[in-house]
């Protein structure tokens, strides 16, 4: 009997594993053929063995216009739009975590009905709005924008980390004298580092990667960020150097899949993402 | 406002800092200033906007000024066979991407996993995650390499000796629909993973010593014990799913002859293309009421203790 059940694990086991290969096979062939293509010097769109590796993909597309000024606008923009997030997240979270007010439950509820909103659909208005009031064009309209945008999400995570920091701590504080500001400042983000860190690098793979609010928010091609930029290797290039846009493909996705294994265990042997997908 | 009040904890007595009214709310609501201000400002305002000028003529060049035309751009709309031929293809691309594709695949990457040997299941999470945190121009590059004439389907094809086909020509809806579900299934694949692990292992056991088999399991013990889930990750893989731009602007820029034109796609030509700022809001405000009332039915399904 024990036997029959283990060997019925073990057929069952063969058999799962034999599934998962097949969808992660399948998955992989886009993943593989930018990588191998990044190194051919001969690629096309087909995954296939590269004739010959080479860097010469890269050294070419490592050049100012073509990367770098493009992912120094990513990480302007990004990093501009993340810092800010993060700092009206985290003191947004604060009394919503910490005090207990009429107020509270309609915020949350706006915020959490804001976070599922499709933003696609307002970058129109947004467009004209921005006109309107001369932000068009500029990188601290953009900012805002892709600031306001990302808010909704960071506050709820925000508080609901800040939740798991004990109150007891604070409330030491308080008796000696900190005001609520220096509490936050000391006491509750320090004790919650990890969470700020979940929210920072969130907010900014995130932003990292959208391509519609800057391709609609900026027109000058110097401001552009790498994920619109990396769209002229199609328009305005004529023919198309498969490779160099495969090489291109892996220098601008490296450091947000960095980012991301970096808070992979954090956001979730179950991506608990503060309890918005909870059911 | 009271944000100069000296140091307003010295004054009251420790043991009850939390309490729920009084004069000192203000102070202590001012840290929400910085973002709500934000919120309203750039998506309040917007949103509010858009709400404005779906009911103009706003165009993009040659008016001063708008003038109030009512509901004529929601009558065009609805008279506008390439809106409707939009709105029939985003509820294809849906349908096909979010609630068959990405949902069943992640709930079946989900159950498999629990089943397999570390290893593999590791090896599988990484690659369908990695899928998913690609930048989505990115993922719009790698797809349409996969999906192209060239491109490594055909050779699959070739190699199988089924006839292959010009993937993006003949079936653009179908080809960007297996884009969204190569880049949006980790993300069910995840919820579901947390799910299933809140499951007790007793329940499931007890089922197979009562003789049911694997998809009987799964229909009457496990599906229905993660109803919740369910309900909350298609919610969300729909609104997602109708928000998708990118990842199709990429592949096909909604062509050929606006057969993979999903409703944002729609929205962007007709407001700069056409230059119908008016119209393409329009547009923009159905999407916006459709997300938002996905967004309540999430949130009653979260029917969260906020």
């Amino acid at each position: 009997m024990a036997l029959t059940l283990a060997s019925r694990r073990t057929t069952r086991r063969l058999a799962a594993d034999a599934g998962l290969l097949v969808v992660a096979a399948a998955f992989v062939l886009p993943l593989a053929w930018v990588v191998l293509s990044a190194l051919d010097p001969a690629a096309n769109l087909r995954v296939k063995t590269p004739d010959g590796l080479t860097l010469d993909n890269f050294d070419a597309i490592l050049t100012p216009e073509i990367t770098f000024t493009p992912l120094l606008n990513s990480l302007v923009l990004c990093g501009g739009a993340t810092l800010l997030t993060v700092v009206c997240a985290a003191l947004a979270a604060y009394p919503l975590s910490r005090f207990r007010s009429r107020f509270n439950r309609p915020f949350l509820l706006t915020i959490l009905f804001a976070t599922s909103l499709p933003i696609t659909a307002i970058m129109v208005p947004v467009y004209a709005l921005f006109v309107r009031v001369d932000l068009i064009d500029t990188v601290q309209g953009t900012i805002f924008f892709f600031t306001a945008s990302q808010l909704p999400f960071a506050i709820w995570l925000m508080k609901n980390f800040m939740d798991g920091v004990p109150k007891e701590l604070e409330e030491a504080a308080w008796t000696d004298g900190a005001s609520s500001l220096q509490s936050l400042l000391r006491i509750v983000l320090p004790l919650m580092g990890p969470g700020v860190a979940v929210v920072t690098v969130f907010s900014f793979v995130m932003m990292w990667g959208n391509f519609f609010v800057p391709f609609m928010l900026l027109l000058t091609p110097d401001q552009m960020p790498a994920s619109v930029s990396v769209n002229d290797f199609f328009g305005n290039r004529g023919m198309v150097a498969y490779g160099q846009l495969a090489a291109f493909s892996l220098v601008y996705s490296t450091p947000v899949i960095l980012l991301y294994v970096l808070i992979a265990r954090r956001l979730g042997g179950g991506f608990a993402l503060g309890g918005a997908v909870k059911g | 406002m009271t944000a100069t009040a000296p140091h307003p904890r010295l004054t009251k007595a420790p043991t009850d800092p939390h309490r729920a009214r009084g004069p000192r709310l203000p102070v202590r609501l001012l840290p929400l200033a910085p973002a709500v201000v934000l919120l309203l400002l750039f998506l309040a305002g917007p949103i509010a906007y858009c709400g404005y000028i779906a009911f103009t003529d706003l165009q993009l060049t040659g008016q001063a000024q708008e003038s109030f035309v009512g509901l004529d751009n929601f009558t065009r709309a609805f008279g506008d066979e390439e809106f409707l031929n939009a709105v029939w293809l985003t509820l294809v691309f849906t349908v096909l991407s979010s609630l068959i594709g990405q949902n069943t695949l992640g709930l079946a990457l989900a159950a498999l996993m629990r089943r397999a040997s570390k290893p593999v299941r590791t090896l599988t999470g990484g690659i369908v995650v990695t899928a998913w945190v690609l930048p989505e121009v990115v993922a719009g590059f790698l797809l349409y390499a996969f999906f192209r004439r060239e491109g490594t389907l055909n050779a699959i094809l070739d190699w199988l000796h089924l006839p292959s086909q010009n993937w993006l020509f003949t079936l653009p809806i179908l080809a960007v629909s297996f884009a969204n579900v190569w880049r949006g299934t980790a993300f069910s694949m995840l919820v579901y993973s947390a799910a299933l692990n809140e499951i007790p292992k007793e329940i499931t056991e007890a089922a197979e010593v009562d003789g049911a088999g694997g998809w009987r399991r799964m229909w009457h013990v496990t599906l229905p014990m993660i109803r919740r889930s369910i309900g909350t990750n298609l919610m969300l893989n729909t609104l997602q799913t109708l928000s998708v731009f990118g990842l199709i602007w990429v592949m096909t820029r909604g062509g050929p002859g606006g057969r993979s034109q999903t409703l944002p796609l729609f929205m962007y030509e007709q407001a700069f293309q056409n230059s119908l700022i008016g119209y393409g809001t329009a547009v923009a405000l159905l999407l916006l009421l459709v997300g938002s009332l996905f967004s309540l039915v999430y949130l009653r399904l979260l029917r969260t203790e906020v």
